[in-house]
C-alpha cells in the first residue's frame, strides 16, 4: 500500500457489527495520541467518533463484531468491497464472540419464549465470525484488543509490510517476563497453555488464571490441557465452560468442547 | 406554526455507543410517530449466563459493554455476595468505590468531549472540533486517560478489567503504583474544575422540562455502589422492591425494552444522580459549581453535559481521598461459600442505575439472571424529550436543524445501545 500513500492521506475505516463496543476503545482510549492518530490517517467512518461515509473506498477497514443479522451479512459485503486491507479486531469478530455461544442453542426458540413480538426481532440463528462471509486479510485476536495491536498494524500496512502475528503461548510470555507460574503453584485451572500471546500476561500478573480472551495459540494440546485439569478435580464439564466462552467458534476449542462432551 | 408535512428519518445515529436510529413523521404540523430504533442485534448474554459458576460471572457480564464493564461486574458481585452472606472488608468496599471513580472518569470524559460537545460547539465530530478547541479536548484526553489508570491498576487493562472477583480483588495495588497515581490525580485537580466552568459556558439550548430523576441514595456518602433508590416525586425503596414498581416492555421499533416507573417514563444518569444527591457532594465540588450560572437541581435536561463534569471533578477528589488513605491489606479478598438463593444488585453505572437479579443454586450454578440496563430505562424518556424539544422549537425548521436538534437530545443521554440490547426476559414481569 505505501506507493498508494505518496499523494494523499492514507484512510481508515473502523466498522461495528454485534459486540460490546470494546474493541473500538482500542481507538477512543488512545489519549492524546488519539488526535495524531487523526492526524496521520484520515479516519472517514467511525459511526462512534462522528464520521459517517459508509461508502467511501479505503485503505484499512477495521471490523468489529460478529455477523449475526441478514443485514450484517449483507453490510459486510459492501465492506469487503471497498476496502484494500480488511483487518478484523477482537474476538467477535475474528471468532464469534460470546454471542456466538447462541450456535449451539436455539436462537429463535430463545428469541420467541422471551420477546413479546418476537417477529419484529431479525436474528440470525448464529453469531459468526467475519471470515464466514468474505476474506479477511487480518485478523487481531482479543477481548478486547489493546491500542497497541490496532496502532503497530496502522503503521506496518503503512510501510507496506506485514504485521508481525502472535501465535505464541502465554506459557512463554510468562517464562520470559519471569511470572510465577499460577497453575503450578496455586493449582489454577489456567488457560495459559492454549492461549496466544499479546495481552502481556495480564491475569497472571494479577494472581489469578488466564480465561483465555485471545484465543488458541498456534500448535497447542487441548486434550493434554483438560486432563491436566482433570486431574486437578475440575469437572469435564466445567473445563469444556472455559473453552465456550469469547472464542468459543474458534475451530480447535470448538474440537476440546467436543472431546470434553463424549462421554469416557 | 407551519403546517407542512415531514418525515425526518436518521439511519444511524452518530456518536453513540451501538447501533440507533431515528424516525420522526410529522402530519399537520403536529409529531405523529416518533420512534427512537434500536436495532442492535440482542446477544443473549441471560442465557448464556445460566449454567454458569458463580466466578465465571464477572468476566462475562463485563463483556455486556465495552464502555462500562465495571458497572455490570459491581452490581453482579454485590446480588451474588448477598446470596452468599458475604461479608467484604472496609478495604475491598473503599477499591470498588476507587475502581469505580475510574469507569466513571474515563466514561464520562469519552462522553463530553468526544461525543457530545461538538453538538454545542457546531462540529460533526471531535477530530474536526480539535484545530479550535485543542486545550479542551486534550484536556478531556487526559482526564479519560486518569480514569483508564486506575482501572488499570485494579484491573489489569481498563476494557474489560481482571482483578474483581466475588469476595473483592485477586490482587492488591502495590504503594508504589498508588503513590504514582495520586500525583497524577493531584495534578488534574484544576482540569477537573476548569472542565465544570467550560461545560457551564458552552451557551447550552433553554430546555426546561418536567421529568423524573431516579437515583441510588446513600444516607453518608455520594451514591456508586450502594444505596436505596429514591425519586423526586416520593419513591424511596430498597432495591429488592424494584420490580414492584418498575415495569418493562417491548416495543416492536426496539431490541432494546422499554422501562417505566408507575406507568410513566424516567432519567436515571448523571443529571439525575446530582439533581438527587447534590448536598452530598464535597464542599469544593460545590463552591466550584456555585462559580457557574448553572443550579441543581436542573430541570434544564442539557445541564446533563454539567452534571457528567460535576460528577468528573466529585470521582477525581473521590479517588484521590481513598487512595491518600491506602494501606495494604493482609489480603484483598474473603473467602465465599456457595449457597442457594436470590439476591439483588444495584450501582449507579455512568449512564444510570444498572439493576441485577440473579438466582443461584447451592452449588453457586446461575439458575436464572434479569439485568436491566440503563439505556433501556431512559428510553421512554429520551421519546418523550424529543417530543418536547422539537415542539418547543418548532416544527417549522427546516428538516435539517430538526434533525441536528433531535440528535442532540439522543446524545445528551448518552445512550449506550450494546448494553441495553443484552437481552432481557420478560417472564418475569408484572402483568401491565
Ligand atoms: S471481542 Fe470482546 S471486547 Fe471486542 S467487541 Fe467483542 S466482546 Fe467486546
Ligand atoms: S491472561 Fe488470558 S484471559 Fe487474561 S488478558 Fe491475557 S489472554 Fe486474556
Amino acid at each position: 500500500m505505501s506507493h498508494t500513500t505518496v499523494n494523499r492521506k492514507p484512510t481508515v475505516a473502523i466498522h461495528k457489527f454485534s459486540s460490546c463496543d470494546g474493541c473500538q476503545l482500542a481507538f477512543l482510549n488512545l489519549g492524546e495520541q488519539l488526535l495524531q492518530v487523526a492526524d496521520a490517517v484520515n479516519i472517514v467512518h467511525f459511526v462512534e467518533a462522528g464520521a459517517i461515509q459508509f461508502d467511501t473506498p479505503v485503505d484499512i477497514a477495521f471490523v468489529e463484531g460478529s455477523l449475526s443479522t441478514e443485514e450484517e451479512v449483507e453490510r459486510i459485503h459492501a465492506v469487503r468491497q471497498q476496502s484494500q486491507y480488511l483487518v478484523t479486531i477482537g474476538a467477535c469478530a475474528t471468532a464469534g464472540g460470546i454471542q456466538a455461544l447462541k450456535n449451539l442453542h436455539d436462537a429463535h426458540a430463545w428469541t420467541t419464549s422471551v420477546y413479546a413480538l418476537p417477529d419484529y426481532i431479525s436474528t440470525l440463528s448464529t453469531a459468526s465470525p467475519i471470515s464466514k462471509a468474505v476474506h479477511v486479510d487480518l485478523e487481531l485476536h482479543g477481548c478486547p484488543v489493546n491500542s497497541y495491536q490496532v496502532l503497530s498494524t496502522i503503521r506496518a500496512l503503512l510501510f507496506g509490510v506485514t504485521p508481525p502475528l502472535e501465535q505464541d503461548k502465554l506459557c512463554s510470555e510468562c517464562k520470559r517476563l519471569g511470572q510465577v507460574c499460577v497453575m503450578v503453584t496455586q493449582q489454577m485451572p489456567c488457560m495459559g497453555p492454549v492461549t496466544r500471546t499479546g495481552c502481556g500476561v495480564i491475569c497472571p500478573r494479577q494472581q489469578r488464571d488466564c480465561y483465555s480472551c485471545y484465543g488458541p495459540a498456534e500448535t497447542i494440546n487441548t486434550h493434554s490441557l483438560s486432563q491436566c485439569l482433570q486431574e486437578t478435580g475440575l469437572a469435564r464439564d466445567t473445563i469444556a465452560r472455559r473453552f465456550a466462552l469469547f472464542n468459543n467458534q474458534s475451530p480447535e476449542y470448538v474440537k476440546a468442547i467436543a472431546q470434553l462432551g463424549e462421554s469416557t | 406554526m407551519s403546517t407542512r408535512d415531514l418525515t425526518i428519518t436518521v439511519p444511524v445515529l452518530a456518536r453513540v455507543e451501538g447501533e440507533g436510529g431515528l424516525d420522526i413523521v410529522v402530519k399537520a404540523g403536529q409529531i405523529e410517530q416518533l420512534a427512537l430504533r434500536i436495532f442492535e442485534p440482542p446477544r443473549f448474554f441471560e442465557k448464556f449466563l445460566e449454567g454458569r459458576e458463580y466466578h465465571e460471572v464477572p468476566d462475562i457480564v463485563a463483556r455486556i459493554c465495552g464502555i462500562c464493564p465495571v458497572a455490570y461486574q459491581m452490581s453482579a458481585v454485590h446480588a451474588i455476595e448477598s446470596i452468599f452472606g458475604v461479608k467484604t472488608t472496609p478495604w475491598i468496599r473503599k477499591m470498588r468505590r476507587l475502581l469505580y471513580c475510574g469507569e466513571w472518569l474515563e466514561s464520562h470524559n469519552l462522553h463530553i468531549h468526544l461525543l457530545a460537545a461538538p453538538d454545542f460547539l457546531g462540529y460533526k465530530s471531535a477530530t474536526e472540533m480539535a484545530a479550535q478547541y485543542s486545550a479542551e479536548l486534550k484536556r478531556g484526553l487526559s482526564l479519560q486517560h486518569l480514569g483508564n489508570a486506575i482501572i488499570r491498576m485494579l484491573g489489569g487493562r481498563s476494557v474489560h478489567p481482571v482483578g474483581v472477583k466475588v469476595g473483592g480483588f485477586y490482587k492488591a495495588p502495590s504503594h508504589e503504583d498508588v503513590r504514582k497515581l495520586i500525583a497524577d490525580l493531584r495534578a488534574a485537580i484544576p482540569q477537573a474544575e476548569a472542565l465544570v466552568r467550560w461545560t457551564a459556558s458552552l451557551g447550552l439550548p433553554d430546555n426546561h422540562q418536567d421529568f423524573v430523576s431516579v437515583a441510588l441514595h446513600h444516607s453518608e456518602e455520594y451514591p456508586l455502589n450502594e444505596g436505596d433508590l429514591m425519586s423526586d416525586v416520593g419513591l424511596f425503596i430498597p432495591i429488592s422492591e424494584y420490580e414492584q414498581h418498575f415495569r418493562e416492555f417491548h416495543v416492536p421499533h426496539s431490541t432494546a425494552l422499554h422501562s417505566l416507573l408507575h406507568e410513566k417514563p424516567y432519567l436515571v444518569g448523571p443529571l439525575a444522580r446530582v439533581n438527587l444527591n447534590y448536598a452530598q457532594l464535597p464542599l469544593s465540588v460545590r463552591l466550584n459549581v456555585e462559580r457557574t450560572a448553572v443550579q441543581f437541581p436542573s430541570n434544564n435536561m442539557f445541564h446533563s453535559i454539567v452534571a457528567r463534569a460535576v460528577e468528573v471533578h466529585f470521582a477525581l477528589l473521590e479517588a484521590l481521598r481513598i487512595l491518600e488513605q491506602y494501606e495494604l491489606p493482609d489480603r484483598p479478598y474473603v473467602e465465599v461459600t456457595p449457597r442457594a438463593g436470590t439476591g439483588f444488585g444495584c450501582t449507579e453505572a455512568p449512564r444510570g442505575m444498572l439493576w441485577h437479579t440473579w438466582t443461584l443454586d447451592e452449588r453457586g450454578q446461575v439458575l436464572a439472571t434479569r439485568i436491566v440496563p440503563p439505556t433501556s430505562q431512559n428510553q421512554p424518556r429520551i421519546e418523550e424529550d424529543l417530543k418536547w424539544s422539537l415542539e418547543a422549537m418548532g416544527l417549522d425548521h427546516s428538516d435539517e436543524a430538526l434533525r441536528l436538534r433531535a440528535e442532540t437530545v439522543i446524545r445528551n443521554y448518552d445512550p449506550c445501545i450494546s448494553c441495553a440490547t443484552h437481552f432481557l426476559k420478560l417472564n418475569v414481569l408484572r402483568e401491565g
